[in-house]
């Protein structure tokens, strides 16, 4: 836990600090015009979608943010629910080409 | 049956979302089991549900991002996950697919460059699969002459590795969990150079990588699979980035998959504890010719095919890994069972 955070935070510095990557490699595909449409829509579904046709940076870093919890989340999760099933789940002692 | 479509909102169109889930569990196992994104698989994938393909990229790419540490957290438990190998590699792969980006582009100003990446492709793919299935076959010759019974050493396949840690540039590296020792120019130029392939291929990355570790760097397969989804980790989240910069991810749609690759991740990670190095490496080799096929009938218009071809692949080899993990946890809890009545016995 405690080296996926380390990684989480490095993570993240690499982004904030180097703005030239996020830029750079996204060459190939092209930026997608499309509006949202907000009518029908409520809760956070409506958060996003406002924020998706004003506000694209604050919504990609949402996206990256919202990624990374729902991951580390589940991950978390499914850990318990793997460790309550008796299995060995701990480092393995070695491993076995063949 | 409205309840069984979930909308879009930014795509604004009806999903059908167990659809969603199914994608993202078998992803989720086959991407924990060898170490890849699986972007090849989710496309189809998406394809066949109606997914608006303009989002399928940038979706899947977060999606897969969200799996991909799902799966390392798995196996940094399991004692796979090699990070210092990972971060090296990082600098590596980073510049390398801004380095085939950049190609590419120069080239799609030059001319048509579409089915030159799509050729370009299925030779790697070709050449990864012949390594793997070579390799395997040299070891299990190998092993049939061997007298040792063990075999956690040399595995007597095809290996590169030995030759290329006798390279001393400085600094010199000890990767712990890897068990190797080299000069750190070594992951760096191997990454890069998978990273320039992968960015002119507009792919993430692991279907190259992972070999790569296992047979120029020397990993043991099962770390080569975690350090692997380490590195589809990061790219990951950071290819998520520029993808919803430039509007192309639905995020519901990324959340949706994400819950069935957190349950398929597990089971094709907890699956490598009891498959065989190189029974991994073999289903690795099928998922590479499957990929391979697909792409070559894309190439003739032949799409209909290639979707069954992938869908079939992704599907058998799916339940293969489902097998090996069921049987092998299955074994060990009755082999608890079993001394746990012998010692409650004496």
């Amino acid at each position: 836990m405690k080296k996926m955070l380390t990684a989480g935070g490095l993570i993240t510095a690499l982004l904030s600090l180097l703005p030239a990557w996020a830029w750079a490699a996204g060459g190939k595909a092209t930026d997608l015009v499309v509006v949202a449409d907000t009518r029908a829509l409520h809760g956070l579904n409506l958060y996003l979608a406002t924020l998706y046709n004003q506000n694209m940076w604050l919504f990609a870093t949402w996206a990256v943010v919202l990624t990374t919890v729902l991951g580390v989340l589940l991950g978390v999760i499914m850990d318990l629910i793997m460790s309550r099933i008796g299995l060995d789940l701990g480092k393995s002692a070695g491993h076995v080409e063949h | 049956m409205e309840w069984l479509y979930m909308h879009m909102p930014i795509a604004g169109v009806e999903i059908f979302w167990p659809g969603l889930l199914l994608i993202g569990y078998a992803v989720g196992v086959i991407g924990g089991f060898f170490g890849m994104g699986g972007a090849w698989m989710v496309t189809p994938g998406l394809n066949i549900l109606g997914f608006p393909m303009a989002f399928a990229i940038g979706t899947d790419i977060a999606h897969i991002a969200g799996k991909s540490m799902i799966s390392t957290m798995r196996h940094s438990k399991f004692g796979n996950v090699d990070y210092k190998l990972g971060f090296i590699m990082l600098i590596g792969t980073m510049a390398g697919i801004e380095l085939g980006a950049q190609i590419v582009m120069l080239l799609e100003r030059a001319g048509q460059i579409g089915p030159v990446v799509r050729w370009v492709y299925v030779a790697f793919l070709a050449l990864i699969g012949f390594m793997v299935f070579y390799d395997y076959y040299k070891a299990v010759s190998s092993k049939n002459k061997s007298d040792d019974p063990s075999h956690t050493g040399a595995t007597g396949g095809v290996n590169w590795a030995p030759a290329l840690h006798k390279i001393k540039i400085p600094p010199m590296m000890h990767f712990k969990v890897a068990d190797i020792h080299c000069s750190m120019w070594l992951p760096v130029l191997v990454s890069f150079i998978t990273g320039v392939l992968a960015g002119f291929l507009g792919i993430g990355g692991g279907l190259l990588r992972m070999p790569a570790l296992v047979y120029f760097i020397g990993a043991p397969t099962h770390v080569a699979v975690g350090t692997d989804l380490f590195e589809v980790m990061i790219s990951g989240l950071y290819g998520a980035f520029t993808y919803s910069l430039k509007g192309r991810i639905e995020l519901v749609a990324v959340f949706v998959m994400l819950c069935g690759a957190a349950v398929g991740a597990q089971i094709g990670t907890v699956a490598t504890k009891y498959a065989k190095g190189y029974g991994i490496r073999l289903m690795f080799g099928c998922a590479v010719v499957a990929c391979m096929i697909s792409i070559i009938l894309k190439q003739f218009g032949i799409t209909a095919v290639a979707t069954v071809i992938i869908l079939g692949a992704i599907s058998v080899i799916c339940a293969y890994i489902m097998i090996v993990m069921f049987r092998g946890a299955a074994n060990e809890l009755r082999e608890k069972k079993l001394n746990g009545s012998a010692g409650a016995a004496a």
